[in-house]
């Protein structure tokens, strides 16, 4: 059933049940999400993609289309608060984008620019965790790690649909883990995948690093923006 | 820094021919501008440099005093416009930024070190007990035909236990990020300061590397 809905009041229609991202994005409207992938299940981890749904800020990726929405994406004080999300994300973990292998084709900073960022408003922690590099093919970089779950959900062994990557522990002393049986395991192309869908520097494809020269990484070939609105095509 | 002895000359305090008096108050009627560094590599310090022939546009609005254009070790008068590159690494940083802080109106964290701290926060994830010993004790490049020490005088300024991030010792007004920000975006931000536009860095000139 067709929905009409107001995205910043201009006139939408969609289809009900649809997700609001997606919905946004087709209009040409821009909301930034660490977590979410088109076409894959919504995880509601990040929250960098809060907007106002009726008066309430919620995600924008596990809103529903229904008829007669309202939603705000461009008041300052949700767009403050989708920066704050990010910044947080840059505090709480170890973000040195000078010395990460990922810089340039980071979900994490292309955001951040995104958001317009420079610094972050809370006190930067120096998170110490431990890297992991037992397995054959992969870094853990665990300071990095934003625990996104895309890992934990998409990446699965292929033979036994078991997860590959698990989250330990509760609150700060959470940490991503790698079943190293199943991880080595991995063809080469799902090690790259599992690289690729980190939107930070954590999982990191070993022998593969800083191979696109500055100015030519993904994200400045194309900003993380037009490949949201376009359909991004690798 | 307390010296206790006078053996030294400050090149500030030397004499010097005097300028012009027609030059000197065209210059005052200008914004001073002018950039320090702190703990960091200098880099950010190029990329000012790297404003290039875009500043003579601003030259009739501006005069930069301490700076790599000038290699004026002191800020002459109160500066309108201060960048600084550098995080707080030791003492003599915290007088320098403190004040720097007191003598500028605008304040503005320039580069990665600068931001959050950069590379030598790297430090800040080990020991400085550890971090010391490392360079000077353990050191595979110490002098081996001496015994190995912790380098200790009262000139050396004393380290600080972590890294910090400028805005956590003094209040700061703007913030470049990168590692060096681009001298084009540096010269933006001046550009738009000078003539009372507001602040913005937006994403396709924003860099944190």
């Amino acid at each position: 059933m067709t929905a009409k809905l107001y995205i910043d009041g201009r006139e939408i229609c969609a289809s009900e049940g649809d997700v609001l991202i997606d919905v946004a994005a087709d209009y040409g409207i821009h909301i930034p999400s660490l977590c979410y992938m088109r076409g894959r299940p919504c995880l509601g981890t990040c929250r960098v993609c809060s907007v106002v749904v009726n008066g309430s800020i919620m995600p924008a990726c596990t809103a529903r289309i229904a008829d007669g929405m309202v939603v705000e994406v461009a008041q300052p004080e949700v767009a403050d608060m989708r920066r704050a999300l990010v910044e947080a994300n840059f505090s709480e973990g170890n973000h040195n984008c000078p010395s990460c292998e990922k810089s340039g084709r980071c979900e994490l900073q292309a955001v951040a620019y995104e958001v317009e960022m420079v610094v972050s408003r809370f006190p930067y922690r120096f998170a110490e965790r431990e890297r992991d590099q037992t397995a054959r093919h992969i870094f853990l970089e665990r300071d990095r790690c934003i625990f996104c779950q895309r890992c934990v959900e998409f990446i699965r062994d292929i033979d036994t649909g078991h997860k590959i990557f698990a989250i330990h522990g509760r609150g700060t002393h959470a940490r991503i883990d790698i079943d190293v049986v199943l991880a080595d395991r991995m063809p080469p192309e799902q090690v790259r995948e599992a690289a690729d869908i980190c939107p930070v520097g954590c999982i990191i494809e070993k022998g593969r690093g800083y191979n696109d020269p500055i100015g030519k990484r993904k994200f400045e070939t194309r900003s993380i923006r037009d490949r949201v609105l376009e359909g991004d095509k690798k | 820094m307390n010296h206790h002895a006078k053996d030294y000359i400050l090149s500030h305090d030397l004499p010097r021919s005097a300028m012009d008096p027609a030059v000197m108050a065209k210059r005052d009627e200008k914004l001073h501008v002018a950039m320090i560094g702190l703990c960091g590599c200098w880099g950010c310090t190029l990329s000012f440099l790297d404003m290039d022939e875009n500043l003579l546009r601003l030259l009739d609005r501006i005069t930069i005093t301490r700076s790599s254009f000038t290699d004026v070790k002191r800020i002459p008068r109160r500066a309108a416009i201060g960048f600084i590159e550098g995080g707080v690494a030791n003492e003599e940083n915290i007088e320098t930024l403190v004040h720097y802080r007191e003598n500028c109106d605008v304040l503005i964290s320039v580069g990665a070190c600068a931001v959050w701290g950069g590379v030598p926060a790297m430090r800040n994830l080990v020991p400085l007990e550890d971090c010391l010993r490392e360079a000077y004790v353990d050191s595979p490049t110490r002098p081996l035909q001496q015994p190995p020490t912790i380098p200790y005088h009262e000139d050396i300024p004393k380290l600080t236990t972590k890294v910090y991030p400028l805005h956590e010792v003094v209040k700061i007004d703007y913030f470049i990020p990168g590692c060096p920000p681009d001298g084009q975006t540096i010269f933006k931000v001046l550009d738009d300061l000078v003539h009372g536009r507001d602040f913005s860095i937006p994403a396709h000139i924003n860099r944190f590397d």
